[in-house]
């Protein structure tokens, strides 16, 4: 029997404001354990939540980002359960009615195509603290420095098929969120928590499996595996007769596996109810309107932009505006070298290498966006061949200067003179008779070949600087009247 | 010490103008109602903390403000907070054994305001624990003895606050009122007792009972220190989402006026049969002297009053169930010894720093938020709130304050009603509905039963509290009622 996988995502955002969703104190990653906590992280008695206006906005920016429905009034509601790194005893969080409402997600897919996502709802909600289990010996250490951190949990549909559908999601989402600077996206430092509900069911068939959770996967690749590994363990229970228990897994990347957290079989009765310490917040058009005149330039449809504007492929425009600073970085150096073609292949090509070599940001990048339009006007008007040319991007990284002075300082400009490419053919068909005889005695199929042979010989000799082209064709002109 | 004692059951306004022409000072004045605790509160106990030493030092402060000439009314003046206002550096139990030992490291915003004013806390008062219960038999230390019989409950959760007031401990006391904590023992204990707007006073850094019901106000001899003390404890503060952003008023500006003409309505249904004959003769009188002074008296229909205690006992707890959540053993408050796991700490830790009423309200709450009983529950009630609140808005269009009795009889004897919650629940079937509803509601003295103080009950629309006080300062300007004190014998009974 085949089988056919349908997940929908979970996605936890960290919402990157000044201060906490419900207090003053700072929202950052990293420090000390419990020093970003304040009375009212803390669940003190007697502390009241007071709403943070930007988390409001953010979450409204998202919406607007994904051409959702926003909510209008939208209320928070106590989500009850007991653990220790939770201060008061309830999440607030926004049950009955989300801030953020349906929309479509268009996800463009590795191949050049877009594949809608549907999203059911993302609402905010405050993010607990986290329980330290390997600090001290039989014991839990307690830290508090999240609690309270602002989060906008983005929920979709059923509509994943594939775990490739699923990392693209994810990455244009990252995308997004990164655009519209409301989030640092950071999925290893938590800032974008993934849950992957995940279940099977016989090819063609319209029901909905019995479903697993996968929580807190905290990589793009992870997710990958984790979803594969899943899918496996679910199609052998299943092919063996067994069934699929309803419960939470745990991914582990280190033995690629996932394993059985708790069961939801007792669903956990959360006990929502509006929060009393909280007033509804009511959005009018004139706030959303406000909002929207200021969202910049979206993923979606810089996309379509650079594809017509650029002449890019899908593939290209998709790779470039995958990060508002790649996109930028890539205008920037269009706008002096008018290479478009040329800087998206550089950029998605030697750059991109270079950069994961040293795990740097385009913003981190030593090449600046003047810098790589400099080395491509020199490629565009063919004083570097693409060989010299890496040379001087090489040169460019290790911050030798611009492209014309590592060009002069490590003598690279192409030899593109007649009369001294013409003395270095002269040269090579003269010391290689042999060949020559051959070349001359050999079919066309035969000469392609053997020309080879000649140009290898050239370059060695102008040291990699002779214009190929031009040694094509004179190469072509001498041997052929030898 | 005797009931003619002028210090002891002098008012707020009155040991003002005598600070101000320098009759006394605040150090004086904190001595004395120290002493006057420390001598007579052992049979009372109205007052679970004593901070001696910080009352001297605000004193003296005080006494440097008024020297300094940069005082308020109420600076120097020596006040008791109920022991549900988180106050820095003093403990605050919420008379629980769960925060027997909680040391806030911060102010509520009214203990902050009052501070700011210049009033001196003597100490805290003893409540029902965690504000649940109309008694004070439920504080985890010990039961507080009402001053006009030590064998009758002072009334709750506000019982210790309005005992220090009758008792002469302090001329001013806050209390908490979520279904009547201030209202009803003020009735019961013969002194005035305001539930402001809910929404006037802020909530932050008083312990939390129902979120959407709890309100702070004044416990005073009479309304004047009441419209005193609201000045001082009310205003807008941003760190409470549910604070109303209103512009601050004076209280005491309107106090004086006439209420010729004023429409003071009566709701049939708390005249009903229900409702003890002599009470009902008391409040009666009562109104008869508003009548007198021009009032008109008109019936009005509250057809979901009865209702009142059932949405009231779903809505309380509910809220309760999670505001309590946070006392887990984990962070502060009481915890277990040994807890084997984390199960057993959270089991124990709470079964242990919670009384039975508490447990059971939590227990209640839960059960009415759980999954299948939401709808016909707490949704259920929401919605019979909503009702209850456009009825009275309905009466309001009609009249310009509502009158009845605060509570359905007089102080009862201890145990009398401990073992039968609901019984207890219907002392405060006259004071719920004006929580539920949000409204400003007043207790002033009305007279006796069998000895025993009678509370005449004045509900306002949504931030009227000065036509209360206009109606109650009229009251006791033509009736002696407030001035009544009783006799502190040490518990001779």
């Amino acid at each position: 029997m085949s089988w056919e996988m349908v997940m929908g995502l979970e996605v936890h955002l960290q919402l990157a404001t000044e201060s906490k969703i419900f207090s003053g104190a700072a929202n950052r990653f990293g420090a000390e354990p419990n020093v970003q906590a304040c009375a009212v992280d803390l669940g003190m008695p007697g502390m009241l939540p007071v709403l943070n206006e930007q988390a409001v906005r953010f979450a409204v920016m998202f919406g607007l980002g994904i051409d959702a429905q926003i909510g209008k009034r939208s209320v928070f509601d106590r989500k009850n359960y007991f653990y220790p790194d939770l201060p008061k005893g309830y999440q607030i969080s926004q049950f009955f009615q989300p801030i953020v409402g349906e929309g479509v997600f268009n996800v463009p897919m590795p191949d050049g195509s877009v594949y809608p996502i549907r999203i059911t709802r993302a609402h905010l909600e405050e993010d607990a603290g986290k329980s330290v289990h390997d600090a001290f010996a039989g014991q839990t250490g307690i830290d508090l420095n999240r609690a309270g951190t602002p989060l906008l949990e983005i929920v979709t549909e059923p509509d994943f098929r594939t775990a490739e559908q699923a990392v693209a999601y994810l990455k244009a989402l990252h995308s997004l969120v990164t655009y519209l600077e409301i989030s640092d996206g950071n999925m290893a430092e938590g800032s974008m928590r993934c849950d992957i509900n995940l279940s099977l069911r016989p090819t063609g068939s319209d029901e909905l499996g019995m479903r697993t959770e996968i929580k807190n996967v905290n990589s793009f690749r992870f997710v990958e595996r984790a979803i594969e590994v899943e899918r496996l363990r679910q199609q052998e229970l299943l092919e063996d007769g067994d069934r699929v228990t309803q419960e939470t897994r745990l991914y582990d990347a280190d033995r690629n596996e996932t394993r059985s957290m708790r069961s939801k079989e007792v669903a956990n009765d959360y006990r929502y109810f509006p929060d009393p310490d909280l007033l509804p917040i009511e959005i009018d058009d004139d706030y959303i309107e406000q909002i929207r005149s200021n969202l910049p330039e979206l993923p979606e449809a810089k996309r379509l932009r650079f594809g017509e504007q650029y002449a890019l492929s899908s593939y290209d425009a998709a790779q470039l505006v995958s990060s508002r600073e790649l996109a930028n970085y890539f205008e920037r150096s269009v706008a002096i070298s008018n290479e478009a073609k040329l800087t998206a292949n550089w950029i998605l090509g030697d750059m991109a290498a270079a950069m994961n070599k040293e795990n740097l940001s385009i913003s981190e990048a030593p090449v600046d966006a003047e810098a790589l339009a400099g080395l491509i006007q020199r490629v565009a008007d063919n004083t570097l061949s693409s060989k010299l040319a890496k040379q001087v991007f090489e040169g460019l990284w290790a911050g030798e200067g611009s492209a014309d002075d590592i060009i002069k300082s490590r003598g690279l400009e192409q030899v593109s003179d007649t009369g001294a490419l013409e003395q270095m053919i002269d040269d090579v068909i003269a010391a290689n008779p042999e060949q020559v005889a051959q070349y001359l005695a050999a079919d066309d199929n035969k000469r392609k070949k053997l020309i080879g042979f000649f140009v290898g010989q050239i370059m060695k000799a102008s040291k990699g600087q002779a214009n190929p082209q031009m040694v094509n064709e004179l190469l072509l002109t001498k041997l052929n009247n030898a | 010490m005797t009931a003619q004692d002028p210090m002891a059951f002098a008012t707020a306004s009155e040991l003002s103008a005598m600070l101000a022409e320098g009759k006394t000072c605040s150090v004086e004045l904190t001595q004395y109602f120290l002493e006057r605790i420390k001598a007579n509160d052992d049979h009372i106990n109205s007052v679970v903390t004593l901070c001696e030493e910080q009352a001297l030092a605000s004193a003296k402060a005080a006494d440097q403000r008024r020297r300094d000439n940069s005082h308020t009314a109420l600076t120097g003046i020596p006040l008791l907070h109920k022991d549900i206002f988180c106050t820095q550096g003093i403990k605050t139990t919420c008379s629980s054994r769960m925060l027997e030992n909680f040391v806030p490291p911060y102010d509520a915003t009214v203990v902050q305001k009052l501070n700011e004013a210049g009033t001196v806390t003597l100490g805290k008062t003893n409540m029902d624990e965690f504000a649940m219960g109309s008694s004070t038999e439920t504080s985890h230390f010990g039961l507080t003895r009402n001053p006009w019989d030590t064998e009758r409950v002072p009334g709750g959760s506000s019982g210790g606050s309005a005992a220090a007031v009758a008792a002469g401990f302090a001329p001013l006391v806050t209390g908490t009122d979520t279904g009547g904590s201030i209202r009803q023992p003020a009735a019961l204990c013969g002194i005035t007792g305001l539930k402001p707007t809910y929404g006037r006073v802020s909530r932050l850094g008083i312990v939390a009972f129902a979120s959407s019901l709890d309100q702070a106000g004044p416990m005073t001899r009479t309304v004047e220190d009441a419209a005193l003390m609201l000045n001082a404890m009310a205003g807008h503060d941003p760190m409470d989402a549910t604070s109303a952003a209103r512009d601050d008023e004076d209280f005491t500006a309107g106090l004086s006026g006439s209420i010729q003409g004023l429409r003071i309505g009566l709701p049939k249904q708390y005249f009903s049969s229900d409702l003890d004959p002599a009470i009902a003769s008391i409040v009666r009188s009562a109104l008869d002297e508003l009548v007198a002074e021009g009032a008109e008296l008109v019936e009005v229909d509250l057809p979901l009053t009865h209702h009142g205690i059932a949405t009231y006992y779903v809505i309380a707890p509910a809220e309760a169930s999670a505001n309590l959540s946070r006392y887990d053993g984990v962070r502060f408050g009481h915890r277990c010894d040994d807890a084997e796991d984390l199960t057993d700490l959270y089991l124990r830790s709470r079964s242990e720093g919670f009384g039975a009423e508490v447990q059971r309200r939590i227990l209640v709450g839960t059960y009415a938020l759980s999954a299948g009983f939401y709808d016909a529950y707490f949704k259920k009630a929401q919605q019979v709130r909503r009702l209850i609140s456009d009825d009275f808005h309905r009466a309001f269009q009609d009249v310009d304050v509502i009158a009845g009795p605060a509570a359905p009889g007089v102080a009862f004897k201890f145990g009398e009603k401990a073992a039968d919650p609901i019984n207890m629940y219907m002392e405060d079937i006259y004071t719920l509905s004006v929580n539920l509803a949000g409204l400003p509601g007043m207790s002033v003295q009305a007279g006796f039963h069998a000895g025993l103080p009678v509370g005449l009950q004045l509900i306002g629309r949504a931030f009227d509290e000065s036509t209360l006080l206009r109606v109650g300062h009229r009251f006791q300007l033509r009736t002696d009622w407030h001035k009544a004190t009783p006799v502190l014998n040490g518990g001779a009974a």
